[in-house]
């Protein structure tokens, strides 16, 4: 239940948004205080409703694609290719090497951009405000050489069933190059500025420690839980495109608090470094496209899950297919919505400032909780 | 003590940037070059001073946000040409689809990446308009 504000009581009820910057996008969260302290928190949702789900009931395949990416705009080719995976394995669509690989290059530089842009907002949360500057310097970088592929910065519309849409060319790959190169000795600085600042480690240290059976109870995933010390990726756990070839590791911290979750993410950035540069050196030529698509894609009937591991966390593309070419039903399960649900439980008892920080270690993109 | 320790440093790296060239780019006077395949305002190509759409509505068809609106018609030798062309271009979430379906290639996003307007008529760009972009 959603409190109101009572003026018999000793307690305030407040709103946190829906136009409050730290909710980064527009979440509503109502606050019962006591003092400085939280009593509960209730996430309000529902402001960035935009019928994703309806529109892929009434769309084809191709005209939703368009959706994806506008759900989570931070990392946009995830949510990409999860679709495109889910709907391959409904037609049973074999897609060349060359194409998967390039899939998982841009995806993985896509979490990178994602973790960059939380890693600055995070700590612009915790009034640090000069370390965004730094990481969107690189995150630049990082839209530079997926804008040059793609041809934009965030709406990518990259992926297609079969395939991917353009080749990568010499430019990209060798920018790729250089961009690991350079991001490597980046994060010695962001470990030196930010990580060891004593200032930062008050404001983390111990704050909003999830348990392993909180992070089960609510079906949290990515780096939340990876923070909690539980080791679950689905390029691990349920290795989908070409995942299973690829040499790297889950970054987990058992500690639980906002610390660990950033510490899963800064290390993850390197290990999604070391999948692209693999992916690079191993490129395999070939199309990049299936020969014959059918240009009406006839889904099902029959229903598949597919999920993908987004920068947030699980990704789950639900498709029930009924024989024509729109979908009877697609249910996506975002990441970001889980990871919300367990504000409530977490938030008791906590300073109203640690609260910010606990928001921002979440990692929580509006649109994709809201669809 | 332990606070000012990491104030400094964080000061000192600071000051180290304060010398280094900005990243930045000083718009509009400075543009910045947007990629080859960038997609941006829309075109329609011409050939011999003759638009290169034969009005078959693919792309009409492929749309997503449903902005493009294509009705044919034939000159007396027999040629389809678009009679009317519209795009809405306030209402497209330039996915390139368009350019994709096309297949005359006559329809191309540009690199164009500003473009305003007063009204909102003027955003819906027709025929002509497509073509001088």
């Amino acid at each position: 239940m959603i409190p109101r504000p009572d003026p018999t009581l000793e307690t305030l009820v407040l709103n946190m948004g829906p136009q409050h910057p730290s909710t980064h996008g527009v979440l509503r969260v109502v606050l019962k205080l006591d003092g400085e302290y939280v009593l509960e928190a209730h996430p309000v949702i529902g402001y960035g409703h935009r019928m994703h789900e309806k529109m892929g009931e009434v769309r084809n395949v191709s005209g939703f694609y368009a959706n994806v990416g506008r759900m989570d705009y931070a990392g946009a080719l995830s949510f990409g290719h999860g679709h495109v995976l889910a709907v391959e394995r409904m037609l049973g669509i074999e897609v060349p090497p060359r194409a998967e690989y390039i899939r998982v290059i841009t995806t993985e530089l896509n979490r990178i951009a994602s973790h960059l842009l939380w890693f600055g907002a995070f700590l612009l949360d915790l009034g640090a405000f000069t370390p965004i500057l730094y990481s969107f310097d690189d995150r630049e970088y990082i839209l530079d050489l997926l804008e040059h592929v793609t041809g934009a910065r965030l709406t990518f519309s990259y992926f297609r069933v079969g395939g991917v849409n353009r080749d990568l060319d010499e430019r990209f790959i060798q920018g790729t190059r250089v961009f690991i190169r350079r991001m490597r000795s980046r994060f010695e600085v962001y470990h030196k500025l930010v990580t060891g600042n004593v200032i930062f480690r008050k404001r983390v240290e111990g704050v909003g420690v999830i348990s392993p059976d909180m992070i089960r109870k609510y079906g949290a995933t990515g780096p939340v839980a990876r923070g909690s010390g539980i080791p679950y990726d689905i390029r691990r756990v349920e290795p989908y495109s070409v995942y299973s070839e690829f040499d790297f590791d889950i970054p987990t911290f058992p500690e639980g608090d906002c610390f660990a979750r950033y510490r899963v993410r800064l290390a993850e950035m390197e290990q999604s470094l070391r999948i692209v540069e693999q992916a690079l050196d191993r490129l395999p030529d070939g199309p990049v496209m299936v020969e014959k698509v059918p240009k009406k894609l006839k889904l099902g009937p029959g229903e598949v899950y597919q999920a993908v591991e987004a920068a947030r966390g699980e990704l789950g593309y639900y498709l029930v297919g009924d024989g024509t070419d729109v979908p009877y039903r697609l249910k996506i399960r975002p990441p970001s919505y889980s990871n919300l649900s367990l504000l409530n439980e977490l938030a008791e008892g906590v300073l109203l400032a640690d609260l910010v920080a606990i928001m921002g270690s979440l990692d929580l993109v509006i649109p994709e909780i809201d669809r | 003590m332990a606070v000012i320790t990491p104030l400094l440093k964080g000061l000192a790296f600071t000051l180290k940037r304060f010398f280094s060239k900005p990243i930045t780019y000083q718009y509009p006077e400075q543009k910045r070059e947007p990629s080859e395949r960038w997609r941006g305002l829309h075109r329609l190509k011409t050939e011999n001073g003759q638009l290169k759409c034969v009005a078959c509505g693919l792309c009409e068809a492929v749309c997503p946000a449903k902005v493009i609106t294509v009705e044919a018609k034939e000159t007396p030798d027999g040629r389809r040409f678009p009679n009317r062309f519209v795009v809405e271009v306030t209402r497209c979430i330039f996915c390139g689809y368009c350019q994709e379906a096309c297949p005359k290639d006559a329809i191309e996003l540009t690199r164009n990446y500003e473009f305003c307007g007063y009204t909102r008529e003027e955003f819906h760009m027709t025929r002509d308009v497509l073509a001088r972009n």
